[in-house]
């Protein structure tokens, strides 16, 4: 089978469509599709739930999916530093489902694993358990949360052979594996794609299983916060 | 006169014992990396990292490699990464010793509130209801009043909850309060501030 596209273009051909639920990996601009979402972007496809730590910046990663209002819903973590993000949310034209960071991970992670439900006790006695059921375990209480089972996932990893195996570059992982799992299409985009052999099995991060169509291409990767520290004088 | 941000640091760098795996929070527990001595200790960053470096030298920033306040970082020789859903494991799990966070306020019952004011300000919980759920220890670290000069350290907290009942001790410019049962407890005071001066900025109920 072959999993190897030319463009984000081919790789989202067929796949898209509106009302959907997209899962996409990275957190912050660290390890974001950005190229399956400038795709998204030109598809034109609107109504989009999407579930990602973040909603990226104003102008930038799943900011760009913003400002052409495709997505209807974010279910999300954070969404600081996105000025648009946060008009449309107060303004009631974004529908916004706060997660905590952990819930939202493994109820990717669970929803790929076939896991339907899980309980934690992450956000026990806040507003994220109103109307979860509550459980308790060895006299503790823990809420229900449910696996998220997307209809597309889109993730970024730094290089993949041509069978989908991928292979990540420091905490550019984050969010990638979980939002990968979730998905019944998972598409990735890559800055190298190798051939068949040249990863060690043994290091692979996400077996090729997980992985339907594969993109390699250029990433602006933009940083965020840039912060360094001083030299020491000699 | 009361403790700056880097004095409230260097007292919070108290609470952690050699071998201690820790998560420090955004802001003034970010300082607390600065002063743990000797201490061999593993500072985990919950977007996927064990053993956070400083901050990379001017040229040497690479996108690739953040904290989870975004801000990019260097790796050390004992450091690992993994996936989120490992990171969070490891919190949730009980794996992680110690949380220093910041807040907005905190309640004589030990719960927290530190993820948004309704109507004005809506940035999200990000991982801060998980580490509070999930670490051994919890130390909050912020300034005792707001800039109103209104007190943070309330009987009960008016902001949405972070976590119910999950704080263990509050660091402060005025000096440190451990929760314990029916209120707050005086551990010491900032140099040259009193007891009197801590109890006059405290909503909270001190016990003892």
């Amino acid at each position: 089978m072959k999993k190897v596209y030319g463009s984000a273009d081919e790789a989202l051909e067929g796949v898209l469509f509106d009302g959907m639920l997209i899962a996409a990996g990275g957190f912050g601009l660290c390890g974001i599709p950005e190229l399956l979402i400038d795709g998204i972007v030109k598809s034109g496809v609107k109504d989009l739930t999407v579930a990602s730590n973040n909603a990226g910046v104003d102008g930038f990663g799943l900011g760009k999916l913003l400002d052409t209002r495709q997505i209807r819903k974010m279910m999300s973590s954070y969404v600081g530093e996105n000025a648009e993000f946060m008009r449309q949310y107060l303004s009631g034209e974004l529908e916004l489902e706060f997660n905590p960071q952990g819930t939202l991970a493994e109820r990717m992670r669970a929803g790929g694993a076939g896991i339907p439900g899980f309980y934690t006790k992450t956000g026990v006695g806040t507003v994220i358990a109103e109307g979860k059921e509550v459980k308790q375990f060895g006299g503790e209480d823990y809420i229900l949360e449910e696996g998220i089972f997307a209809d597309l996932s889109i993730v970024k990893a730094w290089k993949a052979d041509d069978t989908g195996n991928l292979v990540f570059r420091k905490t550019a992982r984050n969010f990638n594996p979980p939002a990968a799992m979730c998905g019944k299409i998972c598409i990735a985009e890559v800055e190298e794609i190798v051939p068949r052999g040249s990863l060690d099995p043994d290091l692979i991060h996400l077996p090729g299983i997980y992985v339907h169509r594969l993109i390699q291409g250029e990433h602006e990767k933009r940083i965020e916060q840039r912060t360094t520290r001083k030299r020491e004088e000699a | 006169m009361p403790w700056d941000r880097n004095q409230m640091a260097a007292r919070a760098a108290e609470e952690l014992e050699d071998g201690m795996y820790v998560n420090l929070g955004i802001g003034i527990p970010t300082l607390v990396a600065n002063y743990v001595g000797d201490k061999d200790i593993t500072l985990q960053s919950e977007n996927g990292m064990l053993g956070m470096g400083p901050f990379p030298y001017e040229g040497e920033e690479d996108p690739d490699l953040i904290n989870a306040g975004k801000q990019t970082i260097t790796e050390l020789s004992r450091t690992s990464y993994f996936d989120s859903a490992t990171s969070f494991g490891m919190i949730r799990g009980g794996k992680i010793a110690a949380a220093i966070l910041g807040a907005m306020e905190v309640a004589e019952n030990g719960d927290l509130a530190n993820w948004m004011i309704p109507g004005k300000l809506v940035k999200g919980m990000g991982g801060a209801m998980d580490l509070v759920a999930g670490v051994g220890r919890v130390v909050v670290v912020m300034d005792h009043t707001n800039k109103h000069g209104d007190s943070k350290v309330l009987k009960a907290c008016t902001l949405p909850l972070t976590g119910k009942g999950v704080v263990d001790r509050i660091i402060t410019n005025l000096g440190v309060l451990d929760v314990v049962e029916g209120g707050l407890k005086i551990v010491e005071c900032a140099d040259g501030v009193t007891e009197d001066d801590l109890r006059a900025a405290t909503e909270a109920t001190i016990v003892g």
